[in-house]
């Protein structure tokens, strides 16, 4: 038994420069050890996917199959639905809006389980807990990157214009995959404290999907009910589908200002995110 | 107990309380959903009930006790792992737990687990490409080592992890109960290894229920009984003492 005292042994553990356990680091080495540690978040990332299809004969090819079927049966009924009020050149406005909405609605939704589905992890091993929600973000970029090939291939044989400002969608990728980490980072940490927000989080994606102008124009639904403006212009998804649209569909055009407001979005997620984050790192994977 | 007194202490833990509020269907009570009046069925289960201890470089601790006397506690509160209620726990460095179990993938090969527990343990990928053959000649699985984990055998999905972890020196170790597995080559094998890594690590730590693999690696131990410490000082005497306790005799 240890026959020191209290005030013995936190003098021993000072002069011995030893650091208390499980405290959290303050934010700029936190990053930094993130950052060096990236490649466990690609490789949990890549792995977790590839496990995922092993079973399926045809594999990885899901991953892009089944969006590309959700885009025609939207395509299928929204067209039909809406009829004369559709959105002008309605096919490759809806394809571009619902392939970057499930980009947004994946990193949401696998954010949120990213550390309360990764316990087994958090609990036995240690690392930055932010490389979790991370990797959520970097499986479904991987997802995403082989679908929005597919859709360019899509624009072109339904007759749009093959132009060079289609290269603005490597920008806009990169734009709301800095919004995305944020995102996922909120939503992370949001599940720990309340794991019933998990059955509420497919109702929040299905409502921001109807608010964003992913198949029909938010313009309209304004101009009828002027006090939804707020919920559907200051909504950061639809900056992001203007400035898409702005390089990818003819008919469309997204200015400088589209582009700050997008970027504006993207930078105060991310920030907001990895502070509200980092603030409960030691508490990830204790409470339960 | 000796005076050690010059050397260098690598962890400190000053009187560490754990106690964990439950439902009593077993949920765990957070801070948000304490303020919900559940008194009657509120359940507290005082896994720690002050525990103080210093572990100086190079000791090998083991750790024994009964099922339930807070030995797992007590090693996942030096990893930093669980929330304390009180006192702190001082180290040299992170203390890091001797398993990669929960970051392996049962879908893929045994390469891509090595390479993603690897990772997980903080290794670099060029570390690990240096490490690989290593690892799996250690872990004896060179014949199946592109086959899906799941093909696996419990024996050999063991040695695979216990072979992952131990490539990489710590500076601070906690082995739950890790020398158990495998076969008797196997587990000759390993114990060796634990013993080199224990030579290069700052301290280790051993929870064990074998007396004779804690006399056999450890010069000092610590006996928990009901969250308290019953007794710490050399290993012989100490796993001599818990043998009567338990009325089992010590197997040497």
């Amino acid at each position: 038994m240890t026959n020191l005292s209290s005030e013995q042994l936190t003098t021993l553990a000072a002069s011995a420069k030893l650091k208390r356990v499980g405290k959290r680091q303050p934010i700029p080495s936190y990053i930094v050890d993130t950052w060096n540690r990236r490649a466990f978040a690609a490789a949990l990332a890549r792995y977790q996917l590839e496990a995922s299809t092993v079973k399926s004969s045809l594999g990885v090819a899901w991953l892009v199959l089944v969006p590309a079927l959700q885009v025609a049966v939207y395509g299928l009924i929204f067209g039909m639905l809406l009829g004369s009020s559709r959105p002008a050149n309605y096919l490759p406005y809806m394809i571009t809006g619902i392939v970057l909405f499930q980009y947004l609605s994946g990193v949401f939704t696998d954010g949120a389980k990213s550390i309360t589905g990764n316990y087994s992890l958090v609990r036995s091993l240690n690392f930055p807990r932010m490389l979790l929600p991370v990797s959520a973000v970097l499986s479904n970029l991987y997802r995403t990157v082989p679908l929005v090939g597919l859709m360019l291939v899509t624009l072109a044989i339904l007759g749009e214009p093959v132009r060079v400002d289609w290269l603005l969608i490597i920008p806009v990728l990169a734009l709301m995959t800095v919004f995305g980490t944020g995102l996922a980072m909120l939503s992370a940490r949001l599940t720990v404290h309340l794991a019933d927000l998990n059955q509420l989080i497919p109702f929040i994606t299905r409502v921001a999907f109807y608010v964003s102008g992913v198949f029909a124009s938010v313009d309209k639904i304004v101009a009828h009910y002027p006090s939804l403006a707020i919920f559907m212009n200051g909504n950061p998804v639809h900056a992001f589908l203007v400035i898409a649209r702005g390089a990818l569909v003819s008919g469309y055009a997204a200015g400088a200002m589209d582009w700050v407001v997008a970027s504006a979005w993207a930078l105060a997620t991310l920030l907001f995110g990895l502070v509200f984050f980092w603030l409960a790192e030691e508490r990830y994977g204790r409470n339960v | 107990m000796s005076k050690t007194e010059s050397r260098r202490p690598v962890v400190v833990v000053d009187n560490v309380k754990v106690t964990f509020r439950l439902f009593a269907s077993g949920k765990r009570i957070s801070p948000s959903t304490a303020r919900v009046k559940h008194k009657g069925r509120l359940r507290e289960v005082e896994a720690l009930k002050g525990i103080s201890l210093v572990a100086y470089e190079g000791e090998t601790i083991g750790v024994i006790g009964t099922n339930g006397s807070g030995k797992s506690t007590l090693m996942n509160a030096i990893a930093g792992l669980i929330a304390i209620d009180s006192g702190a726990v001082y180290a040299s460095s992170r203390p890091s737990f001797l398993g990669v179990g929960a970051a392996m993938i049962r879908e893929l090969t045994g390469e891509k687990n090595v390479i993603l527990g690897g990772l997980a343990l903080g290794m670099s990928r060029t570390e690990i490409r240096e490490k690989y053959d290593a690892i799996v000649d250690f872990a004896g699985l060179r014949d199946f080592i592109d086959l899906p984990m799941k093909t696996y055998s419990s024996g050999m999905v063991e040695r695979l992890k216990f072979a992952i972890a131990a490539a990489r020196e710590h500076d601070i170790l906690i082995i739950d109960e890790a020398l158990a597995v495998g076969d008797q080559d196997f587990r000759r094998r390993s114990e060796a290894r634990m013993r080199e890594l224990a030579r290069n690590a700052g301290s280790v730590f051993l929870v064990s229920h074998s007396m004779k693999s804690i006399m056999d690696t450890c010069d000092r131990a610590i006996w928990l009984d009901a969250g308290l410490m019953k007794m710490d000082g050399k290993a012989v005497d100490v796993c001599r003492a818990y043998s009567e306790y338990v009325g089992a005799p010590l197997d040497d």
